[in-house]
């Protein structure tokens, strides 16, 4: 029958009871987990990374309380990975916590140990008196006691953990644990670095071991190895605590421990690298742990720290800490080093004389002494241009070792590895080598045997040649006539500071003829003249200058540089006519001086010449005052004058006045400047007799 | 007011996080970490189209059953995460939006002291205060 009677509230609370007891039957867990599954792939499938890694924690703890503790903590391992990259150190504190649960109900002693470890080290947020009473389950570990009960394991759970652990402490055989820590945050951190990237083979290779604990308390070890490439270096690389002495490290200070060895000679030239670092935690009456770094240690949160304390304001004020101990966070890992050969005894010395000159043989003379011990071996020189300056430089630089003849263009800048032979001890070798420039300018030089020696020579010009054309009279000439004799004179200007040998000189002339040679040293003077061309009033060009020389300090046999001016263009012009005088170097007082003064037609017709000669006083003459003259085309006419000179000194001779009516634009001044103008007259001579020598 | 404000670094961890007390905090580190997601999500979004001129409010991240959450980016790429109670129904865009400038500007400050290095966590007094006031005041 339907009853409308007021709801029994007994009745009530006991049919609620029931329901709940029914419900505490369901395995809910198995429920939850599929759930969980299914969201996890969801959330995979639209890329939340974060939100699946939480929701695999939430998998991970009920698998947990469904005390599946393998597949929890196959879960919660996974996904700690995640947290630990990502820095969230909160959470991954608790999932620790959960692990370690997990670990213990399973009496899993290497998890345990590792994730004990963890919630010791510098990224567990637990407070210090969590982290002591993990402390002290870690070390009754250690010494393969049985650990206490983790806190909020429900009671039955955590007496079969106990029993199961009894059983893990009798196994003796497997008490040693060996754990790669660099995935991890350790409480124990560990740096390693070769003080240098670098060694010589002669000198010890000095590795530093950098220890530093986080946890409340010192930790105590009893050996530190590290391992290197090449493993017969092992052995030096060990530290162990013998006895009572055992190795501690206090938290927060950074322990160094050094290690040196010397290299091997079959190392030169190969890089010697530490491959691990191992710490063994305990000892042999207990458990041994072994932690590993691979490569030089570091962990997860190490590169992170390193570029914080990189940036840090902190280094500021590095240089007026005079504390040893060096800032934890700015020691850097050198994991590898380079050994390199030894450097060699001996010395390398350059003796030459700069600034080069252009153009010459320059010598190098090369050093090499030996301060070895034994017999030095199958030596080399590279000499020449230092490579790596400009472009120019390597073409306009030649090296030789033949100083006998001069090198062309083809020889090269650098000459690599000259064979030298051997040395015995406390001998010495030379080697000359020979280099030109031909352009001036500053250029280094390298000289390299097994050591290097540089050198920056100078190069100059050695001498300056200029070149002029002046009349027979010496006067400058602009232009120069045809088939009239001017001269060529050479000024040769040493810019050299060392002495310069000049051995010859000669002239290349294009279409000119008759070479005299006036003269030897600085000035050379030619006597040139030039032919009648077909092409009138134009720029000839007139050749070149060759001047070979070398070195006045250089030894004979060495070659003589050829250097060539080209000569400048002169310019030519014709004369109708050509006059010029004979007449004696000088004259004397009342001595007759004949002159004869030669008259060329240098046209096609006949030419009317009238002459007079303008009295001087300084001299009387006798010939022809006035005079017309016809001359034929292409012949010569002479005249001659006696002039008898009245005064001493240099005298005006007396000037002819030409007229030419038939060429009116010749006039007389530039007729005369074919004649002298000048005479020196000597003084009358004395008498040579005993009177007037007595009388003097 | 907000019953968690966090400030996450570019690479994504945490430089401040502080929450309302009372509350399992463990919940809300779950949240701010899980809100990335969503964050990331709208901020390459947004790097595709170029030219425009990046919102830095990026409005409500999701809701949950109990809690809404609001984030916001920097030029930078550290972001800003507020989390409200879903009940509190009075809290509008425009609050939350000055919330945020208030927090970007106090976060400048932080970041322009010498003293500061960047990446490290946030320990400026001034920045809590601004904090507190934006915090659910518990009694």
């Amino acid at each position: 029958a339907a009853c409308i009677d007021p709801p029994d509230a007994e009745k009530e609370k006991t049919g609620i009871l029931a329901l709940q007891i029914k419900e505490s039957r369901v395995p809910h867990s198995e429920l939850i987990i599929a759930l969980l599954s299914n969201a996890v792939a969801q959330f995979k499938k639209y890329k939340c990374p974060r939100m699946k890694s939480h929701l695999m924690v939430q998998m991970g703890e009920e698998y947990y309380h469904a005390k599946d503790y393998t597949k929890a903590l196959k879960l919660l391992d996974y996904v700690m990975c995640d947290y630990r990259t990502e820095r969230w150190w909160a959470l991954l504190t608790a999932i620790l916590t959960t692990a370690l649960r997990c670990a213990y109900l399973m009496a899993s002693v290497k998890d345990y140990i590792i994730y004990c470890m963890e919630l010791l080290g510098r990224a567990s947020t637990l407070k210090e008196e969590q982290k002591l009473r993990i402390e002290n389950n870690l070390t009754k570990v250690l010494m393969n006691e049985v650990p206490e009960a983790e806190l909020e394991c429900d009671p039955s759970s955590a007496s079969a953990a106990k029993s199961l652990w009894n059983d893990r402490m009798a196994l003796a055989g497997s008490n040693e644990f060996t754990i790669e820590v660099q995935d991890y945050i350790p409480f124990i951190q560990c740096k390693a670095k070769f003080q240098s990237p670098s060694f010589h083979v002669d000198q010890p290779i000095q590795l530093k071991v950098f220890l530093k604990a986080d946890g409340p308390n010192p930790v105590s070890f009893s050996k530190l190895a590290v391992s290197l490439s090449n493993q017969e270096y092992n052995q030096w690389c060990v530290i162990e605590s013998s006895g009572q002495n055992t190795m501690s490290l206090v938290p927060g200070k950074t322990k160094c421990y050094s290690f040196s060895f010397v290299a091997k000679t079959e190392d030169v030239g190969k890089k010697i690298e530490m491959t691990g670092i191992e710490l063994l935690l305990g000892s042999d009456r207990g458990r041994c742990v072994f932690l590993t770094w691979r490569g030089a240690g570091g962990d997860i949160a190490s590169t992170h720290e390193a570029l914080l304390a990189s940036r840090s304001s902190r280094r500021w004020g590095r240089n007026i800490n005079t504390n040893q101990e060096q800032e934890w966070d700015t020691i850097t890992i050198q994991h590898s080093t380079m050994i390199i050969s030894r450097v060699p005894r001996i010395s390398v010395q350059l003796s030459h004389l700069p600034p080069a000159l252009n153009n010459e043989m320059y010598c190098l003379n090369v050093t090499i002494r030996t301060q070895e011990e034994g017999v030095a071996r199958d030596f080399k020189l590279t000499a020449g241009l230092k490579p790596g300056q400009d472009a120019n430089l390597s073409q306009t630089t030649h090296v030789t070792l033949d100083g006998s003849t001069i090198c062309d263009d083809t020889a090269a800048s650098l000459i690599p590895d000259i064979p030298l032979g051997d040395l015995n001890p406390n001998e010495k070798l030379d080697k000359s080598v020979f280099v030109r420039c031909s352009t001036t300018g500053p250029r280094v030089f390298f000289c390299k045997c097994h050591k290097d020696e540089t050198v920056t020579i100078e190069t100059v010009i050695p001498f300056d040649v200029s070149v002029k054309f002046v009349s027979t009279k010496l006067e400058p000439l602009e232009r120069v006539s045809i088939d009239i004799p001017f001269l060529l004179m050479t000024d040769v200007l040493s810019s050299s500071p060392w002495p310069i040998m000049l051995a010859s000189s000669s002239l290349e002339l294009i279409s000119l003829t008759t070479v005299l040679e006036t003269g030897e040293g600085a000035s050379e003077c030619f006597c040139l003249c030039c032919p009648p061309l077909t092409n009138n009033n134009n720029a000839v060009a007139t050749g070149q200058y060759c001047i070979s020389w070398r070195r006045q300090s250089s030894p004979s046999d060495s070659p003589l540089i050829q250097t060539t001016v080209t000569l400048p263009h002169i310019l030519l012009e014709s004369v109708p006519l050509y006059i010029h005088a004979d007449l004696p170097s000088f004259g004397r007082v009342r001595e007759s001086l004949p002159v004869r003064y030669h008259i060329e037609n240098r046209t096609s017709l006949v030419q009317e010449v009238e002459m007079a000669v303008e009295p001087s006083d300084a001299f009387m003459f006798s010939g022809l005052k006035q005079v017309r003259l016809r001359i034929l085309p292409g012949s010569e006419h002479q005249v001659l004058y006696n002039f008898y000179p009245l005064m001493a000194g240099y005298q005006t001779l007396p000037q002819l006045g030409i007229n030419l009516p038939r060429c009116p634009s010749t006039t007389t001044q530039s007729l005369r400047r074919f004649l002298p103008q000048r005479i020196f007259v000597k003084p009358q001579g004395r008498q040579l007799d005993d009177a007037s020598i007595t009388a003097a | 007011m907000a019953v968690c404000i966090a400030v996450i670094a570019k690479e994504n961890y945490p430089l401040y996080i502080r929450s309302v007390p009372t509350q399992n905090e463990l919940k809300f580190h779950y949240t701010v970490h899980t809100s990335l997601d969503v964050v990331e999500e709208k901020i390459s979004a947004v790097g595709k189209s170029i030219g425009d001129q990046r919102e830095l409010y990026l409005g409500l991240l999701y809701p949950t059953e109990d809690y809404k959450v609001y984030g916001y980016v920097t030029n930078s790429k550290v972001k800003f995460v507020i989390v409200v109670d879903s009940s509190n129904t009075s809290l509008r865009d425009n609050e939350i939006r000055s919330m945020f400038r208030k927090l970007h500007n106090s976060f400048t400050d932080v970041m322009c002291n010498p003293f500061h290095n960047p990446g490290d966590q946030i320990q400026s007094r001034t920045f809590d205060g601004i904090v507190s006031g934006m915090m659910v005041q518990t009694a």
